[in-house]
C-alpha cells in the first residue's frame, strides 16, 4: 500500500465522533502501520532516531522536552549483539491525562486508538524495545477498552508479537490500568506504580533510560508525543517541522476549557495564538462574562493575562512570558468567578495529590490551601500574604523530590503577582471589621 | 502452595483468580498486577475486604501487608464497603467554575449523605473526583464508572434513580 498524501492534521485527521474509531483493516486502508514498515523494511534504529532528533518533536506531556535527545541515552546494541541476546527494554505511553484542565489525549485514544499503537510499535522498532505498556488512568474505561481491541487485531495481524514482518524483532503491548492519584503521572512514579507499588517519585540518576522499569532501560512518552512519531516517519522531518507557525515544531492538540461559547480540543499548527484559540475556535467567552486571566496548560501552569493573548502557544514563546505551555488545554477564568475560591480549588487538588514523599510538599500545600481559606474568609493578615510569598520560594524547585510541589506553585505565585491587590482587600476589609 | 494458602486464594472466585493470572502474566513479575488485581476484585465485590486482599496477596506472592499499603494509596480502590452505586462528582478547577458545589448540594439534600458517605439503604455512596480530563463537557459526574456530562440540577439528581444492574469497578 501505498502513503496517502500528507495531512495538515497528522493526529486527528482519523478522529470522527460520528462513528465508530477504525478498525485495523480500515486503518490500515487509510495508510496505518505503514510507519512500521518502513522502520522495519527500510530503516535502521539509528536512521529512525536521527529522524526523531531532525524533527525536533518536543514532548507533549507538559515539559516540551525534545524527544530524540530524550531516546539518545537509551543503550544500544548491534544487530548481530540484539540478534544472538536482545536487550529487556521498555517503552510507556504516559495516558494519565491527569492534570487539571486537560482533556487532549482522550481524544487519540478514543478516537484514533490504533495511531497510538502504531506509534508505540514503531517508537520500540527505533529503540529495539522488547515490551510496551500503556499506563492510562483508571475512569478511562473506553480508551483501554478501544486500545485493548486495537491491540489484539494488532496480534492477529502480526503487527506485535514474533517475528514481526519477518524482522527477528519480537514485541508485545499491554494496557495497564491505573486507580486514581495525579503523582502516577510524574514518569518515575508512574515506573513504580507500573511495578506494582505506591506510586513515589525516584531519584534521578539514574534516568530511567538507563535504568527503569525493573531497572531496565525505559522510556515514557506521553500518548501525543508517541502518536507524532508514524508520521514523522512517514513524511520527514522538515515536513513535520513545516506543519508549524514557530520554531516548535508539529501541531498541537489544544484546548479551551471555562464559561466559553464553544469548549473543546482541536490538533491547530503549533504557535497558534491563545487568542484565536479563544475568540475562533471556542467562540469567545459566553455572554456577560470577560476574560480575567487563563491558565495556558492545565492547574500547575502560572497564570496570564488578557495582554497575553497574542503570544503564540508554544514552548518557547509561552516559555519567554513566564509561564509553561504545559498541556496546551487553556483553562479560562472570568471575571465573574471567585477569583481566590478558584486558587483554592487548584491548591487543594495539589495538597490532597501530594504522595507524602517528601516534608515541604507533604506538609506545605495543604497549609497553603488552609491559609487561602483564612484569606477567604476574612481572617487572613498580611503575615499569611508573606507567608504564601515564602512558601512560593521554599516549595519550589530545588526544594521538593520532585516536580509536583513546584507546579502547585505556579498558579500561586502568579496569581500573587497579577492579582496582589485581591489578597490585601479581603484583609484590610476584615482589618476595618475589627479595628 | 501449601493447603492454608490454597484455602486462601479459594477465596477468590475462579473468574477472579482467573483473570488476575492473566493479568499477571503481562509482567515479568506477578507483583506488578498488584493495582489490577485489587481493581478485578473490586469490579465484582464493590470493595476490597481483608480477606479479599489477603487472598489477592497470595495469588500475586506478596505479603498482604505490603499489598495493603499500595491499595490504601490509590482513591480507585475502595478498602471500606461503599453503596451499590457510587457517584462520584468531578471537583475539577472547570467543573467548579460550572457549579459541581451546587450539584453536590443538590446531591447531599436529594439522598442525606455528604461526601465519603453511604445511604442508609445501602443504595448510594457520594465521593469527589478529580478533573476526569472532559472538561469541554463541564460539570461531569461518574456513575458506576460511567460518565455523564453537562450536568445540571434536573440531569445530576437523576443519577439517583435506581437501575439494578452494575455495581462499582473498574475495567479489568
Ligand atoms: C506531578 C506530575 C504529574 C504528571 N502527569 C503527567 C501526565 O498525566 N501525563 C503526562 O504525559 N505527563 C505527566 N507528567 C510529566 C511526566 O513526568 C513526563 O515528563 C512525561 O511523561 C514525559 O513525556 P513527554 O516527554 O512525551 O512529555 C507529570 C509530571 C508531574 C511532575
Ligand atoms: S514533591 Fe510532593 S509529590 Fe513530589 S515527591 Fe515530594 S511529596 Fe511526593
Ligand atoms: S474539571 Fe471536571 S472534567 Fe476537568
Amino acid at each position: 500500500m501505498s502513503l496517502p498524501e500528507p495531512t495538515q492534521r497528522p493526529l486527528t485527521q482519523h478522529v470522527d465522533h460520528n462513528r465508530e474509531a477504525y478498525n485495523l483493516a480500515e486503518y490500515e486502508a487509510h495508510g496505518g502501520y505503514e510507519s512500521v514498515r518502513k522502520m522495519l523494511t527500510e530503516l535502521s534504529p539509528s536512521a529512525g532516531l536521527e529522524l526523531l532528533k531532525a524533527s525536533d518533536l518536543r514532548g507533549r506531556g507538559g515539559a516540551g522536552f525534545p524527544t530524540g535527545m530524550k531516546w539518545s541515552f537509551v543503550p544500544m546494541q548491534s544487530e548481530a549483539e540484539r540478534l544472538a541476546n536482545p536487550m529487556q527494554k521498555y517503552i510507556v505511553a504516559n495516558a494519565d491525562e491527569m492534570e487539571p484542565g486537560t482533556f487532549k489525549d482522550r481524544v487519540i485514544m478514543e478516537g484514533c486508538p490504533h495511531l497510538l499503537v502504531e506509534g508505540m510499535i514503531v517508537g520500540a522498532a527505533i529503540l529495539q524495545a522488547t515490551t510496551g505498556y500503556i499506563f492510562i488512568r483508571g475512569e478511562y474505561i473506553e480508551a483501554a477498552e478501544k486500545l485493548n481491541r486495537a491491540i489484539s487485531e494488532c496480534r492477529e495481524k502480526g503487527w506485535l508479537g514474533k517475528n514481526i514482518l519477518g524482522s527477528g524483532w519480537d514485541f508485545d503491548l499491554h494496557v495497564h490500568t491505573s486507580a486514581g492519584r495525579y503523582i502516577c503521572g510524574e514518569e518515575t512514579a508512574l515506573l513504580n506504580s507500573l511495578e506494582g507499588k505506591r506510586a513515589t517519585p525516584r531519584a534521578k540518576p539514574p534516568f530511567p533510560q538507563v535504568s527503569g522499569l525493573w531497572g531496565k532501560p525505559t522510556i515514557v512518552n506521553n500518548v501525543e508525543t508517541l502518536a507524532n512519531i508514524p508520521n514523522i516517519i512517514n513524511y520527514g522531518a522538515e515536513w513535520f517541522k513545516g506543519l508549524s507557525l514557530t520554531e516548535d515544531a508539529g501541531t498541537k492538540l489544544y484546548g479551551v476549557s471555562g464559561r466559553v461559547n464553544k469548549a473543546g480540543c482541536w490538533e491547530l499548527p503549533m504557535g497558534t495564538t491563545a487568542r484565536e484559540l479563544l475568540e475562533v475556535h471556542a467562540g469567545g467567552m459566553r455572554d456577560g462574562y470577560k476574560l480575567k486571566t487563563f491558565l495556558p496548560g492545565g492547574g500547575s501552569t502560572p497564570l496570564l493575562l488578557p495582554e497575553h493573548l497574542d503570544t503564540p502557544m508554544d514552548y518557547t514563546h509561552i516559555g519567554k512570558i513566564g509561564s509553561r505551555m504545559g498541556t496546551g488545554t487553556m483553562i479560562m477564568i472570568d471575571d465573574q468567578v471567585d477569583f481566590l475560591g478558584a486558587l483554592k480549588n487548584l491548591e487543594h487538588f495539589f495538597a490532597q495529590e501530594s504522595c507524602g514523599f517528601c516534608t515541604p510538599c507533604r506538609d506545605g500545600l495543604p497549609w497553603v490551601e488552609k491559609t487561602l481559606d483564612k484569606i477567604i474568609r476574612g481572617k487572613g493578615t498580611s503575615a499569611d500574604i508573606e507567608w504564601l510569598d515564602r512558601a512560593t520560594v521554599n516549595l519550589n524547585m530545588g526544594f521538593t523530590f520532585c516536580a509536583h510541589a513546584p507546579g502547585a506553585m505556579g498558579p500561586l505565585e502568579s496569581a500573587l503577582k497579577y492579582f496582589r491587590a485581591e489578597f490585601e482587600t479581603r484583609i484590610k476589609l476584615h482589618h476595618s471589621e475589627t479595628v | 502452595m501449601t493447603e492454608i494458602d490454597t484455602q486462601l486464594v479459594a477465596q477468590l472466585t475462579e473468574q477472579e483468580t482467573q483473570e488476575i493470572l492473566k493479568l499477571a502474566s503481562h509482567y515479568d513479575y506477578p507483583q506488578a498486577a498488584s493495582i489490577e488485581a485489587l481493581k478485578i476484585v473490586q469490579h465484582y465485590r464493590g470493595w476490597v475486604s481483608d480477606e479479599s486482599l489477603q487472598a489477592i496477596a497470595k495469588l500475586i506472592e506478596m505479603s498482604a501487608e505490603e499489598l495493603d499499603s499500595v491499595a490504601t494509596f490509590y482513591s480507585l480502590i475502595f478498602r471500606s464497603p461503599v453503596g451499590n452505586n457510587v457517584i462520584m462528582l468531578c471537583d475539577g478547577i472547570t467543573c467548579w467554575m460550572h457549579g459541581c458545589e451546587q450539584l453536590k448540594n443538590c446531591l447531599s439534600e436529594k439522598l442525606g449523605i455528604d461526601y465519603g458517605e453511604t445511604t442508609p439503604d445501602n443504595q448510594f455512596t457520594l465521593i469527589p473526583v478529580t478533573c476526569q480530563g472532559a472538561c469541554d463537557r463541564a460539570p461531569v459526574a461518574l456513575k458506576n464508572m460511567k460518565l455523564h456530562t453537562e450536568l445540571n440540577e434536573s440531569s445530576v439528581l437523576a443519577l439517583t434513580t435506581l437501575e439494578s444492574q452494575n455495581r462499582l469497578g473498574g475495567s479489568k
